[in-house]
């Protein structure tokens, strides 16, 4: 138990383990030790920060989605619009149409009525000159009286 | 267990031989190789230890080693930060170096005591105690280097001026020079005093305990010798951490201005 030379040999031991402790071991083991806590508030940050951007991309979705929603109603609008006024305008060409077709097609009435007129006056004139034949038989003659049946011609039309 | 040379000295004898270093020369100039064998060898597995975990060390996922070693400096590092206020490159690597170095010496002493020396026994060793912290020449080793680098940093921080007024005048004033001097150098010469005695104290009573259990009957050993061995995992934790935490009180107290 006595303190002998032993006390120096340890004190040297002592010494060269706290150099080399002092060079090799604490720097690199602190240093990862330091450099983890600066990763691991950078991550933290930046995730941070993400959450952020993502709040300020929501509402940026939001905004942009808002106009869409205005702009399909404009046109939306529009084409009501624009429809109504299509309509209105093929209501005035078909009933422009239309009457254009109704005096046409009176016109047309008109002629065939005048035609018609025509051709039964004359076949009316052929039949009452056929009866009249037939009553007077031999009794009349077309020449002699000639002038008799043109003006029951006449008369008829 | 004991050789059967020392059987015939019986209990007095067994202790004796258990608490006998392993010597080499007379005199002062005698080493306990044992002592020196242990702490030189305890040293290199720290060193190895944290040196291969400092050259793998990562700054992302770090491994099992590199996470243990990392513990303990971020362990040593907060006491550090707690009491020393200053910026030191060497207090923090050399209370890390004090732990560890100091705890290894302790768990020595775990285990049980009769193999080693029997052992040593079967080398041809006559005589062979593991436990370094057992030996006041390791403790007093450490606590001297401490001492040394309290005198050292007081003179660096202060001046040797600086130093001087504080044995001086402190605590009672300039009438009172000599009664100061006595004073301080007794605080002073106190603290590697009490840091080596306290370890050596522990540990040395801690194996006295263990050779005495080894005495007994072989049933009841168990029974004494577990609990207590539980207890001394608290003891040789507990007397690294004290150690490390007063060579961090007393460096910085060197480098407070009062």
């Amino acid at each position: 138990m006595s303190i002998n030379a032993t006390l120096i040999g340890q004190m040297i031991t002592f010494a060269l383990l706290v150099w080399f402790t002092m060079k090799y071991v604490w720097p690199p083991l602190i240093n990862s030790l330091e450099e983890r806590k600066k990763k691991i508030s950078e991550g933290l940050a930046a995730a941070e920060k993400g959450q952020e951007e993502i709040l300020l991309a929501e509402q940026k979705a939001k905004s942009i989605l808002k106009d869409a929603k205005d702009q399909s109603s404009e046109i939306v609008n529009m084409a009501q619009k624009r429809a109504t006024e299509i309509v209105e305008e093929s209501k005035e060409a078909a009933k422009k149409e239309g009457e254009r077709q109704i005096v046409a097609a009176q016109a047309q009435i008109e002629q065939e009525i005048q035609h018609a007129k025509e051709s039964l006056r004359k076949e009316v004139a052929d039949l009452a000159f056929n009866m009249a034949e037939q009553i007077l038989q031999a009794e009349v003659d077309q020449n002699k009286h000639q002038d008799i049946v043109q003006k029951v011609s006449n008369q008829l039309g | 267990m004991s050789t059967e040379a020392h059987a015939a000295e019986g209990a007095t004898g067994y202790i004796i031989h258990h608490l006998t270093p392993l010597s080499a020369g007379h005199g002062f100039w005698a080493l306990h190789l044992d002592t020196i064998f242990f702490s030189v060898f305890l040293g290199g597995v720290f060193l190895w230890f944290f040196k291969s975990a400092a050259e793998k060390a990562t700054t992302g996922v770090p491994g099992l080693a590199q996470n243990f070693a990392e513990m303990l400096v971020e362990f040593v590092d907060t006491q550090v930060k707690d009491s020393f206020h200053g910026k030191s490159a060497v207090i923090a690597p050399l209370a890390l170096s004090i732990f560890c170095w100091v705890f290894l010496w302790n768990f020595m002493d775990l285990f049980p005591v009769d193999i080693f020396p029997m052992i040593g026994s079967l080398m041809g060793l006559e005589y062979l105690r593991v436990v370094p912290s057992t030996d006041l020449n390791a403790t007093f080793g450490m606590s001297l280097s401490v001492f040394f680098l309290i005198i050292f940093y007081s003179i660096k921080i202060k001046g040797v001026g600086g130093f001087a007024k504080e044995l001086l005048l402190q605590p009672f004033g300039p009438w009172f020079m000599p009664f100061n001097l006595l004073l301080k150098l007794v605080e002073e010469i106190a603290k590697p005093i009490s840091l080596g005695l306290r370890l050596f104290g522990n540990l040395y009573a801690g194996e006295l305990i263990f050779i005495l259990i080894a005495l007994l009957p072989w049933f009841i050993q168990p029974v004494l010798s577990f609990p207590w061995a539980v207890f001394h995992i608290l003891i040789i934790t507990l007397q690294a951490f004290i150690f490390m935490v007063l060579t961090i009180v007393y460096l910085s107290m060197a480098h407070e201005h009062h």
